[in-house]
């Protein structure tokens, strides 16, 4: 099932774009997989996701860690950590 | 009451002082962070813009003044955060809680400061001399609202 990806702050720029539809296959199950899967498939996401440890991921406007599952979701965010207030 | 504002519009600190204080209570606590210039080494902050998560940002502060609520015992809870540009001195959050007496109030406006900071889709870029950087998160910001868990 098709999942709309939202981008924020310098992943944004660095994607190139602030949302776009994509359809893992059923074998990427967790947020990781996602990361790994759209990085394999776009040499743009691949840098832009380069440095792991400063991604932060929402699934369906929730907080979750990086390994959390995907399954039924359909929005899913990535972004630095925050840096509001 | 929960008062929840995300917008890119100045924040009136009247106004939100005047429905903070509707409540009928003997303590309002408040808590207003401004835009610094923070002079670096590439020259001054000239413009702050903020970026935030359409429904998720709201979602994320209604859930911080619900926990507050959770809590203390508050008669009001008010988060007003700021979005777009805007420049150094200008107001880019404002945090009220209001109680019967001000223990609760004062705890629970420094409880929603701190974990707004951590829990909350805002980044700030700024720009200094004409150049754009996206600003890092702060592990003090982390310590601060570790302190409420």
């Amino acid at each position: 099932m098709a999942i709309r990806m939202l981008y924020f702050a310098w992943v944004r720029e660095r994607v190139g774009t602030g949302e776009e539809l994509v359809d893992p296959p059923a074998s990427v199950a967790t947020v990781a997989a996602l990361i790994d899967w759209l990085a394999a498939g776009s040499p743009t996401h691949a840098a832009a996701f380069a440095e792991r440890g400063r991604l932060r991921a929402a699934v369906d406007q929730v907080f979750v860690s990086l390994d959390a599952p995907i399954e039924g979701a359909r929005e899913v965010a990535l972004f630095p950590p925050v840096t509001g207030g | 009451m929960i008062r929840v504002v995300v917008s890119p519009a100045n924040i009136d600190l009247a106004a939100e002082m005047a429905l903070a204080e509707a409540n009928g209570v003997g303590a309002v606590a408040t808590f207003t962070g401004l835009v610094r210039a923070d002079p670096g080494v590439v020259g001054d902050v000239e413009t702050l813009e903020l970026e935030h998560y359409p429904g998720a940002t709201e979602a994320a502060l209604e859930g911080l003044a619900c926990e507050a609520q959770t809590r203390w015992s508050l008669a009001s809870v008010t988060v007003v955060h700021r979005v777009g540009p805007m420049r150094p001195g200008e107001r880019i959050v404002f945090v009220a809680a209001s109680s019967r007496h001000r223990g609760a109030a004062l705890d629970a406006c420094a409880f929603l400061i701190d974990r707004l900071k951590t829990d909350a889709p805002f980044w700030k870029r700024e720009t200094r001399s004409g150049t754009a950087a996206w600003v890092e998160a702060r592990e003090a910001d982390d310590d601060a609202a570790r302190r409420w868990t």
